[in-house]
């Protein structure tokens, strides 16, 4: 009986609250966010969602939104799975009034779902950093962003810093470099250029498999005790990175020779594993911590209204910043694309144009209260990674938080140019695309 | 009052079996079918046919497969999801080869693929039952995921190991990927459904499906009675892996379009099929379309009911959707432990009295 008057009250309220919503007739920007904060990925993906959604927050309560309009964030929960995907982004992409301007989808899966939808609903895909790395050719892939650094650029900018520590290029040969990663699309990504390159600097390379989600380890790293690997990279998420870490410090793996990708490098990932996880490396893209002027923002103009996300005191975690910089490019290219056409009222058709155009230089960083944060970001028409930089930050167990200690690398674009050029043109003859001109 | 078979007297043979014997109930399918075919699609939109009824038709005939050999037969399968990987994976490899092939025959062959693997996998079942036999199947949905994530082959060597459907046309009109109209999807997969269920239907009702019921009632008897276990129990493996690798096909070809082994054909897949099964009904062929609105809908008909119409922040409702629908499995387990199909068919029997019970 319970259930039923439960049920009874839900449907009554389902029906009721519209009326009282509707009314606001003044034009919006959809910002969606596929969130995941359910599932074996939700410790990370919370904390990205919340910068995601807090930085949009404060857009919309301390300028009022970007020229003046307000940004509309509609959430929709994925836990990172495929289907879900799918359904919420056939759910979000025509919300009025603008409809999705664009979708940052979060996932590497649901990212290859969308790709080949992408240019028939115009709605362009932000998969920052992730998703397909040749989409990072704008002329295949005219709807796809996938900056700031594809995962092929951050492969051969951890190899480059492998290097640095062992001595130059050269003396990578004969070196033993091996990679641990998640069994999917994801974990695959940047094998072709680590081989690549190992034939090229003559170092052994090996991928070690771990299947989804990632609990389950022993063998894999029985095997690097007995192999010895010189050098360690892991491409994991969620709870594979926590394991990962923890079982390289049961079999006392020197743990800075071993570096995560940036999925691999947040709070979340080596606190469980205590003191022991001192001196692990990662990759990163932007600066850790919440000391930046932008951060002081969002808490005075989000957290002292009561309007965050999140707990106040994780802000400037690392998956925290990278959902706020990631918002910041989205909001940017928007904001381009209003200054190309002219008119405050976009759809992600102009919003492609203005991810196309995107130039987010030093001074524009300053401006936004994060000077030093990352590093310039400039899109063009063939190229749609940026500059594809990537510096190796360091975990600091005592004082609890990470470090930038290496420079930011350039890629090797004499590895993943070739390798980007041959994958994008097998993606356009699978599917009947004509390459644009530039 | 108005469902009641009084003054239907059936004259023939062909009458007597008929599938609904009653013409009420026969002019309830007809109508369903005709609201299917010939309403929804004018009024489909994306997101009715992606997120909603293409899911359900799929499942539902995945559903079917494992009803037959689970349902019918008696036979414990937890490897559902890899069988529905290797029609997916066939119908992949076939349109690859063949992109001039109809698409009808691709599925097919898919199909046919699929049993000749579900065969081979099933002929532990002649030695074993029950829970046992459920672990051999276990074997199966992780040695062919293995299979289809290892063997570059299969994924014509892609970098990321995910298989991309390629654009297939049905008499000139597209039904893959972005550019198919929701219609054309959904009216594909409907037909394919439709005529795969009333033939399941027919199956069922037939000899064959007569020997997997003697099998699955007690096998020592039935073999008593003249019924080879080895015909029986690998030709239920046999059109179990059929219609499953059928729907694997449309899975991946007309539902998702891009598939990676691991996520797309887990052991979850398998699970979330028998539990379509099981709280539908096992054994019933209505059962399934039941069983599968209830595990592929009611979880989207919550989310919505949250967080468009409460307002409730969505991983809130996330969380509040996954206690819902526990709440609902059990509560419909014990209600009625034969599941969905069982209700329906004691709402029948009250119907028939009604208004007057005694």
């Amino acid at each position: 009986m319970n259930l039923r008057k439960l049920t009874g009250a839900a449907v009554a309220a389902a029906l009721a609250l519209p009326m009282f919503v509707s009314g606001a007739n003044a034009y919006e920007l959809v910002i969606p966010s596929m969130d995941y904060r359910t599932g074996p990925f939700a410790p990370n993906g919370i904390v990205f969602a919340n910068g995601w959604s807090d930085y949009l927050t404060l857009l919309n309560e301390r300028d009022g939104g970007i020229n003046g309009v307000k940004i509309k964030n509609v959430t929709c929960e994925t836990g990172y799975n495929t289907k879900k995907g799918v359904e919420c982004y056939e759910k979000i992409k025509g919300t009025p009034p603008s409809g999705a301007l664009l979708v940052q989808p979060l996932s590497t899966g649901i990212t290859y779902q969308l790709i080949p939808k992408a240019s028939v609903d115009e709605v362009p895909i932000f998969s920052m950093g992730y998703g397909r790395t040749s989409a990072a050719n704008g002329k295949v892939f005219p709807w796809v962003f996938n900056l700031p650094a594809t995962y092929w650029s951050q492969a051969t900018g951890l190899v480059q810093y492998i290097a640095d520590q062992e001595g130059g290029l050269d003396a990578l040969k004969g070196k033993k470099i091996y990679l641990v990663y998640h069994n999917s699309a994801y974990g695959k990504e940047p094998i072709r250029t680590l081989e690549a390159m190992a034939d090229k600097f003559g170092y052994e390379f090996r991928g070690l498999p771990v299947d989804s989600p990632g609990q389950e380890q022993k063998a894999t790293w029985l095997q690097i005790r007995k192999e010895k690997p010189d050098w360690v990279l892991l491409w994991g998420w969620g709870v594979m990175n926590q394991v990962a870490i923890k079982e390289a410090a049961s079999i006392r793996y020197p743990m800075d020779h071993f570096i995560g990708v940036w999925w691999s490098g947040s709070e979340n990932d080596v606190l469980p594993a205590g003191d022991a996880a001192d001196g692990y490396l990662s990759g990163a893209f932007h600066a850790p911590g919440g000391g930046f002027p932008l951060h002081d923002d969002i808490r005075k103009h989000v957290y002292d209204k009561g309007l965050g996300k999140g707990d106040r005191d994780r802000i400037g975690e690392v998956l925290y910043n990278r959902g706020m910089v990631g918002a910041m490019w989205a909001t940017e290219a928007v904001r381009k694309a209003m200054e190309i056409h002219g008119t405050t009222e976009v759809t992600g058709k102009h919003v492609r144009d203005g991810f196309e155009a995107l130039d987010v230089d030093e001074a524009r960083l300053e401006e936004l209260g994060l000077g030093g944060f990352t590093y310039p970001v400039k899109i063009t028409c063939e190229n749609h990674e940026g500059s594809g930089k990537v510096a190796v930050q360091q975990w600091d167990a005592k004082a609890k938080q990470w470090n930038i200690v290496s420079k930011f690398y350039e890629p090797l674009r004499d590895v993943t140019g070739p390798l980007i050029e041959a994958d994008s043109a097998a993606y356009a003859a699978e599917n009947n695309v004509t390459p644009r001109d530039c | 009052m108005f469902y009641r078979e009084s003054g239907q007297l059936k004259s023939s043979y062909v009458a007597d079996q008929a599938m609904f014997p009653i013409a009420q109930d026969r002019w309830f399918v007809f109508g369903v079918l005709a609201l299917a075919f010939l309403v929804a699609p004018f009024f489909i939109n994306e997101y009715w046919a992606n997120a909603i009824l293409l899911p359900f038709l799929v499942y539902a005939l995945a559903a079917l497969g494992l009803n037959i050999l689970t349902g019918y037969c008696g036979q414990v399968s937890l490897g559902t999801g890899a069988f529905m990987a290797v029609g997916a994976y066939a119908s992949f490899k076939l349109v690859g080869f063949f992109p001039e092939v109809n698409f009808l025959i691709v599925l097919a062959l898919s199909g046919v693929v699929t049993a000749a693997v579900g065969m081979i996998f099933g002929l532990p079942s002649l030695r074993i039952k029950g829970f046992y036999l459920a672990v051999a199947t276990l074997a199966a949905q992780f040695f062919l995921i293995w299979v289809f994530n290892k063997v570059g082959w299969f994924y014509d060597y892609n970098l990321t190991g995910m298989i991309t459907v390629r654009p297939i046309d049905f008499f000139g009109v597209r039904i893959t990927g972005p550019e198919a109209t929701p219609a054309a999807k959904y009216l594909f997969t409907l037909t394919v459904v439709c005529i795969l269920a009333l033939s399941a239907k027919n199956i069922v009702r037939g000899r064959i499906g007569r020997e997997w019921m003697a099998i699955r009632d007690m096998d020592i008897a039935a073999e008593l009675i003249g019924i080879r276990p080895l015909r029986a129990k690998l030709s239920a493996f046999a059109v179990s892996s059929f219609y499953i690798g059928v729907a694997g096909a449309l899975y991946f070809s007309i539902y998702l379009g891009a598939v990676e082994p691991v996520e797309a054909f887990d052991i979850n897949q398998s699970f979330y099929v028998l539990f379509i099964i099981i709280i539908g009904g096992l054994g019933s062929v209505l059962g399934v379309f039941l069983g599968s609105a209830f595990i592929v809908l009611i979880p989207i008909l919550l989310k919505n009911i949250m967080v468009g119409g409460m307002g409730f922040d969505s991983g809130m409702a996330g969380h509040v959707e996954i206690l819902l629908m526990g709440m609902l499995i059990i509560f419909f387990l014990i209600v009625e432990p034969h599941g969905l199909a069982r209700l329906w068919q004691i709402a029948k029997e009250k119907l028939r009295l009604w208004p007057f019970p005694h």
